[in-house]
């Protein structure tokens, strides 16, 4: 048994230790906002947070993260307030919608480090999550957007 | 159209019907002239009938049902519009359902329920509009009578309506009066200059389930008591199952079970990742079958030696004779690879069997393909089969197999629980039915002062038609093999267009904008070197040829405006492209420069005419959606085949464009109030060729075989 600290609560699980942590919080746990895409850390559509860094959890042993802080998109926000999630809606960002809770965490993840990045630090932090439906432009204009959102706010 | 075509149209011509909902409230249907009798419509019991488009309940809700999937191009937005306008509602107003299979929601410009060919807004735009005024209508009476006044008095706004006196009735409380009125005649839709919902970018209905991971994709779907499968398939395409070994699964952990279904072997288990980890426990051995050699080389020495007389797309004058007298004839061939439509979501269907039932959740293109493909698999009639669709992740095509589906039943028949299978994504790419490969030969006649006098094309691939609805080929030539060929925009006197099928094997499939993507490539790269063989300008050149269209002079003007066509920095180079598909002219100016010998692609431009528009923002999206996924396919795409088997398997040697790759893209969007064009493709084909064009213009190769990078480097 495994415990896990899965956006501010424990939870424990009876999953195999080296079960990658997107199946434990998908199958196991029935938190399915974090997305399974290529299983090989080459897409993004899995990224959640394992103390405030983004990770692939496709790829993440969930004996590796037991203790540690673990933010996924269901816990952003209630809803939907956070400033990433406010920007997205703005600028209507999703098309299938398939790789967004994987882009807002990556983005999420970025802006924690970095508040105000350029297009050029976009690009770099957000190269590993991969969209099919070529929703790049707006994620770049919403990762800006949610920057003065944040500002604002003072939230993250 | 020949006239089967026709009378099959006539036969499926499709009227409203309306019910009271058992609910006490008004149900807008629209049927089917075949299965329902005279009469029949005003009487029918609306209360749980499931082939309803709107239904407004006693208690104000509006309820839209949508006949088409979502998966990124908007419908779940774009269709409701055409209803809310009617009703004079806010968009944020209506509820949202996915349509169940059925035939009354049969795509009538495609004659089965299908979510493909950028038909979605085409179909429904007088279907939904109809649908929506019929209900205005009644509700307008049902006011009218209560009050005692004429209709001309009432004003509908907001979901209520209201008279000279200033008093209100909702739609709710008139709701079940306008269910028991006689139909209402001369029922027109909004005129263009009345729309307050058509035209306007509205936010995407499905945007906040998108943003907190709570959209329900067919990955996401669990029933109590679900078990996982994994889904092992010949390594070879088109091979069979010839023994299956599990014994050593036994002891494996998740009460694993092995299942032999019609083609492959689920591995079942508690969790998905046992039942992952159980699949390298068994061993299966395949039948190879008839791909057992089939190799690339094969593949394109089958396409250039093919032989035939092909199938005529287009005959204006007689281009054969016209190059055969020819001073100056050009020729140049084009060759087109496999690709993978490679969606995010990953193929995977969830089944529940039950004796006389089953439930089948799914994200699908195709609900009555999914359903018979069902039926078939598990002994069920497809009426016994519930297709629930789910949002998909990513379709391009994808989703029109029913291939992923049939297993899941088959596995939850034989084991007595519901069975989610999910590829992997090595799966999926090894897996997929692939766009098809094409060689494709290019003739003109140039008279002396340089006028093109004669275009021939002579197209040579498999057909996905054949396959997929072998009646259409049957007499007329595969139109989902010509498309952006036999529709050659520009004025020359004498154009041939000849189809050639060849069948490589494997099967090919419907890939985002079909074969818009071989073809424009084709025509587009060829016109160019036209162009250059005489030194002209590839803007001018083409707009000289483009008196008798305006639209496409159009969207070329527009495109070259926009990327500032002859005026790029020093050292940047521009390729243009233009295609008319799916009703919608699209035109793209690529810019790109030299770096250290590579080419960098700094901005693409892109005008597009798509008629009247429904929402702006989501054309915006499809258009730059288009580019990245036609410019992925433009670099890099390419599926290769050794013994049979594909050799691309991740995104690692798949590769696909990120974030940090896509170039600057312009979108102008012109207004228009012509009939509404589809969107979710076009954009796709005309990357390629605009890209391929540039890279001429800066470095003075033509590139005639995709994928460009392996002629030219990229940075």
């Amino acid at each position: 048994m495994l415990t896990l600290k899965i956006n501010g609560q424990n939870v424990d699980t009876n999953a195999a230790p080296d079960t990658p942590l997107l199946w434990v919080l998908r199958d196991h746990l029935g938190m399915t906002g974090t997305k399974f895409g290529c299983g090989m850390s080459l897409c993004g559509a899995c990224t959640v947070h394992v103390n405030g860094e983004a990770i692939r959890s496709c790829v993440t042993q969930v004996s590796d993260v037991a203790g540690k802080e673990i933010r996924t998109i269901e816990g952003l926000s209630a809803d939907r307030s956070h400033p990433v999630q406010r920007a997205w809606l703005e600028l209507d960002v999703p098309q299938c919608g398939y790789c967004q809770s994987g882009q807002i965490m990556a983005a999420t993840a970025l802006l924690q480090k970095n508040p105000n990045p350029t297009d050029a630090e976009i690009d770099q932090s957000m190269a590993g999550n991969l969209c099919r439906c070529g929703t790049y432009p707006r994620i770049r204009a919403a990762i800006h957007r949610a920057a003065d959102l944040m500002k604002n706010t003072g939230a993250a | 159209m020949n006239s089967n075509q026709t009378r099959s149209l006539v036969d499926r011509r499709q009227f409203l019907k309306s019910s009271v909902l058992a609910s006490g409230g008004l149900l807008i249907g629209i049927s089917l002239n075949a299965c329902a009798k005279p009469g029949e419509v005003a009487n029918a019991k609306g209360g749980g009938q499931p082939n309803a488009w709107l239904k407004i309940g006693a208690d104000n809700s509006v309820v839209i049902v949508i006949d088409k999937s979502e998966m990124g191009q908007g419908v779940f937005t774009a269709l409701p519009a055409l209803i809310a306008e009617e009703l004079s509602i806010p968009l944020d107003r209506v509820t949202v359902e996915f349509a169940p299979a059925g035939m009354e929601y049969i795509n009538t410009l495609l004659g089965s329920q299908v979510t493909g060919g950028s038909t979605s807004i085409r179909e429904g735009w007088t279907k939904l509009r109809q649908a929506g005024a019929e209900a205005r209508a009644r509700l307008l009476a049902a006011a009218a009578n209560q009050w005692k006044v004429d209709v001309k008095t009432l004003i509908v706004a907001d979901g209520k309506i209201t008279n000279a006196q200033g008093q209100s009735r909702t739609f709710g409380e008139l709701a079940e009066a306008a269910s028991a009125l006689a139909a209402p005649k001369d029922v027109k839709p909004k005129s263009s200059d009345q729309l307050t919902v058509i035209g306007k970018p509205h936010r995407r209905l499905d945007s906040p389930a998108k943003v907190d991971g709570s959209a329900q994709f067919g990955l996401d779907v669990k029933l109590p008591n679900m078990k996982y499968a994994s889904f092992i398939q010949s390594p070879t395409l088109g091979g069979t199952v010839k023994s299956v070994d599990a014994s050593a699964t036994a002891q494996l952990p998740g009460n694993v079970k092995v299942v032999t279904t019609s083609n492959g072997v689920a591995v079942v288990a508690d969790h998905y990742w046992q039942a992952v980890k159980a699949r390298q426990s068994v061993k299966v051995v395949w039948e190879a079958g008839a791909n057992a050699q089939l190799d690339n080389a094969a593949i394109l020495k089958g396409l250039a030696t093919a032989t035939g007389p092909g199938q005529s797309a287009r005959q204006d004058g007689n281009a054969a004779a016209a190059i055969q007298n020819a001073k100056k004839v050009v020729t140049a061939t084009y060759q087109l690879p496999l690709l993978a439509h490679a969606t995010m979501e990953p193929m995977n269907c969830t089944a529940d069997f039950k004796n006389d039932h089953c439930d089948v959740y799914v994200g699908t293109q195709v609900q009555l393909m999914a359903q018979s493909a069902v039926a078939q698999a598990v002994g069920l009639k497809p009426e016994q089969v519930n297709i629930h669709t789910t949002f998909l992740g990513g379709g391009f095509g994808r989703r029109l197999e029913v291939d992923f589906i049939p297993a899941a039943a088959e596995a939850s028949k034989a084991i007595g629980a519901p069975v989610k299978v999910i590829w992997t994504r090595e799966d999926d790419m090894t897996h997929d039915a692939y766009r098809p490969p094409a060689l494709d030969m290019a003739t003109a006649a140039l008279a002396p002062d340089g006028r093109v006098q004669a275009i021939e094309l002579k197209l040579v691939s498999p057909s996905i038609t054949a396959r997929m609805f072998p009646p259409v080929v049957e007499k007329m030539v595969d139109p989902f093999a010509v498309e952006a060929a036999a529709n050659y925009l520009y004025d020359v006197p004498h154009v041939s267009v000849n189809y050639l099928r060849h069948e490589i094997g494997i099967n090919v499939g419907y890939w985002r904008s079909v074969s818009h993507s071989l073809n424009c490539f084709v025509v587009e790269s060829f016109m160019d070197e036209l162009a250059h063989a005489q030194n002209k300008d590839p803007y001018d050149f083409r707009h000289q040829l483009l008196s008798k269209q305006p639209r496409a002079r159009k969207v070329l003007e527009e495109a070259a405006k926009l990327a500032g066509w002859g005026q790029a920095p020093s050292g940047h180079y521009q390729g243009i492209a233009l295609m008319e598909g799916y009703g919608t002219y699209v035109a793209q100016v690529a810019e790109v420069s030299l770096i250290n010998g590579q080419v960098k692609i700094h901005k693409v431009s892109c005008a597009v005419d798509c008629g009247q528009m429904i929402n702006p923002s989501i054309v915006e999206a499809q258009m730059t959606s288009g580019m990245v996924f036609g410019l992925s396919a433009a670099l890099w795409g390419e599926i290769t085949l050794t013994q049979g088997q594909v050799q691309q398997s991740n995104f690692h040697n798949y590769r696909v464009l990120r974030i940090n790759e896509t170039p600057q893209l312009a979108v102008h969007l012109i207004n228009s109030t012509e009939t509404p064009g589809g969107v979710g493709e076009p954009s796709t084909a005309v990357i390629g060729p605009a890209v391929a064009n540039a890279v001429f213009a800066a470095t003075q190769k033509r590139v005639r075989a995709l994928p460009l990078s392996k002629a030219v480097s990229f940075v």
